[in-house]
């Protein structure tokens, strides 16, 4: 994609993109340089000297077993953040869908929860939590649940991936509905004059037709559990109890910062690095294919 | 759809409704926490119908804030809202401002080092804030702006969403339109001003709802850089409070603080939800 | 107003040549329409005459000035697109006054201009709109207005009518034409419309892969074509082309064609013998009245009735030919009649270059 007109000046398009790409250059590629050097030194205890140590910091981590277990916590935490979310606002997009004429009610009251920020998120549903005053609480220990997901890391696990999934529904919502909405009628229609019903239509027309927008999904919701959600696990759990939700994020910053390791936290982001960037790579690699599709 | 199945018609209004109830439920919920006093939400199961204390607990945390020991002590919910307010416009609007400039550069210029600052731009996506905390940290420490609103906002303002966006925009503004300009006599800044901005009027209020949201939730980014009180936001307010151990005596009052930190990004939304919806859907193609 | 002149004006892009040396003078206040099909080059012939392409070799001049390395705002010029190319969030006043406002004119002039124009195009209860709120009309007559109120010495049309449906390009094709009348402004305009081309042209260039192949009054070009690729471009249906040999008999010379029919040529024309290309336009023959010798027999596949005449569709010496006759004449579908050909009006082209032959 290029214009065939453009205009010609020698300094105004540097002019313009200085802004940019100076707070590009500070605050983007400096600190990520950085944090690749920082991952191969270890300072000294009193943070005076550093030297260089090689692969020691990744060495380390990878036989670090709180860092192998944020890896097993993380990848949990973010399958079912992606199949839980994606599961239930397909299904309702679905629905939405077939009733046109509601749809739009709908999406209204069903997109606003994408404003409501992680930390709040986190906030509203550990209040619903809460052991004690917490009405879904109540009605658990009522049915005879030893609830304390303060105390429990398999409730804690469940308490942030709702939180984190509730926030996340109105997004995929809105993009399963524009998916389906972009399927011409006359596709659906010609399927069902072959004689397929509504079931056979939703697997073998829709869903296909809708493969690029729910792949699209997959790796923004990934995504999302990895960096996103730190909102949620520091205000619901501070990555407890006994870590059993410390997401990668949120111990990268908890190792620089609370534990003033710096090397270990650096080493840590150059592999968050590398994931995101495989992350990317696989989303641009499908959208190009797309475009042949 | 084609097949007339009233059933389905009807199970399907139903699943809506259910899930529009749940997906309300929680804010319910804080709201009915915040209409009762401490003494009101600690009954086991707590109340489902509003109590009396809404204005009181609002208005105690919009002047006072929480008493908590040390946590935010003395910052009330008006001064935190109006943190979080600056935080959110400032970033919105810069980011706008240098994405509009740095994408017109890119579409409708050449020059030599076009391609490369492109990609520079596409890289950032790549790199959150998340994967390089400390060093960028360390970046705003050295440069004397930690607890400063620039701290909070400058950072945060380059975007390659914002400028792929206007990318995108201008490259369907047809070639016809510069044109006629460039017969009519303007050069590339009056075209930008004349033309080209108020052309991109929806882009531009899409971003400024999605960007503005991006920067009323930011919580990681405040949590490192406003340590001091005067500069935190709501939302990092409420997730320091949450935690707090004396957290339960304040439930009523975090509740309450709980609703006005989602109060402005869900107004916007649903307002704007137009520009919104088709500036998320299309930023993201 | 200005004359333009054209000197050996090429454009390549990279390896690939658009414009391979168009020279051309247009006189001041002329009518110029360049046409041809689309991808011969016209519209950037047209976009060089602008400044919005650079010229790769040659020189253009407006007046007096050669142009080359002059800003499109500078070179007194105002064009119209075939999209219009209206701003569209700004009024049809503001879109018209635009570039004065640029060019930094008072206030009431720029009201006087526009008020002007708007009266000539009848466009004055339309000021306060925006151009959605438009017909595709007015909006074409917006886009000329915007040209008018700079009072450029020249205007540049790109395909303005392709956008209008049929009965509206005809009614704007006449408006152009009453316009340049009144104002008098040297006009260049590009069209694939031959029909566009023949009515509104002073002068008409045929253009073709990159070459003016002919340039000259409608007329002219109708009755003379340079080339083969002309006279079939020119004129609809478009002309026969029969291959033959011409041969210098006792009678005079023939054209032979491939089944050995033989077409006497006029005793005046002098050719040498050898290979041509024939062409004989469709409106020049005519059916063999009872008692004439027919020149040629066509074996007709269809015949297309179009009302006052039929076209004959069919094959002579196994080549394509139609013929247009009136439609009394009752022919139909299969039919094999004779025709008969005035050949004075025939024209002979070269057999490889498609170049006219004098005779």
């Amino acid at each position: 994609m290029e214009k065939r007109v453009v205009f010609h000046n020698k300094y105004l398009p540097y002019l313009l993109v200085a802004p940019q790409i100076a707070i590009t250059v500070i605050f983007f590629f400096w600190p990520a340089s950085q944090a690749i050097v920082q991952s191969v030194l270890r300072e000294d205890a009193f943070g005076v000297s550093s030297h260089f140590v090689g692969l020691d910091n990744f060495i380390a981590l990878f036989e670090d077993e709180y860092y192998l277990n944020s890896f097993k916590v993380t990848a949990l935490f973010s399958t079912l953040v992606t199949v839980i979310g994606l599961s239930l606002s397909l299904l309702l997009a679905v629905t939405a869908d077939r009733i046109i004429r509601a749809a739009t009610l709908y999406k209204t009251f069903l997109i606003w929860p994408y404003a409501v920020a992680p930390a709040v998120a986190g906030a509203l549903w550990g209040f619903v939590f809460l052991p004690g005053p917490g009405i879904v609480a109540y009605l658990l220990q009522q049915m005879g649940v030893d609830w304390n997901f303060h105390l429990n890391g398999a409730q804690a696990m469940f308490v942030v991936v709702v939180a984190a999934t509730w926030k996340q529904i109105s997004y995929n919502f809105l993009f399963f509905l524009a998916g389906l909405q972009s399927i011409p009628k006359s596709l659906i229609e010609a399927a069902a004059i072959d004689g397929a019903g509504p079931v056979r239509r939703f697997w073998t027309i829709v869903l296909p037709l809708l493969s690029p927008t729910l792949f699209f999904l997959i790796v923004v919701n990934v995504v999302y559990a990895f960096f996103e959600t730190f909102g949620v696990i520091h205000s619901l759990t501070r990555g407890g109890p006994a870590k059993a939700t410390e997401i990668l994020v949120y111990k990268v910053w908890y190792d620089g910062f609370e534990a003033q390791d710096l090397g270990g936290s650096s080493a840590q982001s150059v592999i968050l690095m590398a994931i995101v960037i495989g992350l990317t790579v696989i989303q641009f690699r499908y959208i190009e294919r797309k475009v042949h599709y | 759809m084609i097949e007339r199945r009233p059933i389905a018609d009807f199970v399907g209004h139903l699943i809506l409704i259910v899930t529009v109830l749940i997906v309300a439920f929680p804010i319910y919920l804080a709201v009915i926490a915040a209409s009762h006093d401490l003494a009101g939400i600690s009954q086991v199961p707590m109340p489902l119908l509003p109590g009396s204390e809404f204005f009181t607990n609002m208005a105690n945390a919009l002047l006072e804030g929480p008493k908590i020991v040390g946590v935010g002590r003395g910052t009330s919910a008006l001064l935190l809202m109006s943190n979080s307010l600056i935080m959110a416009i400032s970033i919105a609007v810069g980011k706008i401002i240098i994405s509009l400039l740095s994408a017109f550069a890119i579409v409708y210029f050449r020059f030599p080092l076009r391609t490369f600052f492109f990609w520079m731009i596409f890289i950032t996506l790549m790199l959150p804030v998340e994967v390089r905390i400390i060093p960028t940290f360390k970046v705003v420490a050295d440069l004397g702006l930690l607890d400063t609103y620039t701290g909070l906002v400058l950072p945060l303002i380059a975007s390659a969403t914002a400028t792929f966006l206007f990318r995108q925009f201008f490259m369907t503004v047809p070639d016809e339109l510069v044109e006629a300009a460039r017969i009519d006599g303007a050069g590339p800044m009056r075209f930008f001003w004349d033309v080209l901005v108020p052309l991109s009027r929806t882009s531009i209020a899409a971003m400024f709802v999605i960007q503005f949201i991006y920067g009323w939730n930011q919580y990681l980014w405040p949590l490192l850089i406003a340590a001091a009180p005067e500069y935190q936001t709501i939302v990092l307010a409420i997730g320091r409070l949450m935690r707090a151990p004396d957290a339960y005596e304040e439930w009523p009052l975090i509740m309450a603080m709980a609703v006005l930190a989602l109060l402005p990004p869900v107004v916007v939304v649903v307002l704007m939800q137009r520009w919104f919806v088709k500036g998320l859907v299309e930023t993201e193609k | 107003m200005a004359k333009v002149t054209l000197k050996g004006v090429k454009k390549s892009y990279g390896q690939v040549k658009a414009i391979h040396g168009v020279d051309m003078e247009i006189q001041d206040g002329e009518f110029i329409v360049i046409v041809g099909p689309s991808g011969c080059g016209k519209s950037t012939l047209l976009r060089m005459i602008a400044g919005l392409e650079a010229i790769t070799e040659g020189t253009i001049s407006i007046g007096d000035r050669v142009v080359n390395d002059i800003e499109p705002r500078d070179r007194d010029i105002a064009m119209v697109f075939q999209n219009y190319a209206l701003y569209p969030h700004m009024s049809v006043y503001e879109n018209m006054s635009y570039g004065l406002r640029i060019r930094g004119m008072s206030k009431s002039d720029i009201e006087k201009r526009v008020q002007r124009a708007a009266e000539i195009l009848q466009l004055q209860p339309y000021l306060q709109r925006k151009p959605r709120e438009l017909s595709g009309g007015q909006r074409q007559r917006v886009a000329m207005g915007r040209a008018i109120v700079r009072e450029p010495s020249v205007f540049l049309f790109d395909e303005p009518l392709s956008n209008l449906d049929a009965k509206l390009r005809v009614q704007m094709r006449l408006e152009i034409k009453r316009l340049h009348q009144q104002l008098g402004v040297t006009s260049i305009y590009v069209t694939h419309d031959q029909v566009e081309a023949m009515t509104l042209a002073d002068r008409l260039v045929v253009m073709n892969l990159g070459r003016a192949d002919q340039i000259g009054a409608p007329h002219e070009v109708y009755a003379r074509p340079a080339t083969t690729y002309v006279g079939g471009f020119i004129g609809s249906p478009a002309m026969n082309f029969l291959s033959c040999r011409v041969e210098n008999g006792s009678g005079g010379p023939r054209a032979v064609l491939s089944d050995g029919t033989a077409l006497a040529l006029p005793t005046a024309w002098s050719v040498p013998p050898g290979e041509y290309t024939l062409g004989i336009r469709p409106e020049h023959l005519r059916t063999a009245r009872p008692g004439e010798t027919p020149h040629l027999m066509l074996e007709v596949d269809v015949a297309e009735e179009l009302g006052a005449d039929t076209l004959l569709h069919g094959k002579i010496a196994g080549e394509e030919l139609v013929a247009r006759v009136p439609s009394y004449a009752g022919y139909h579908d299969h039919s094999k009649p004779g025709l008969i050909t005035d050949i004075t009006l025939a024209h002979l082209f070269d057999k490889e270059s498609g170049l006219r032959i004098a005779v």
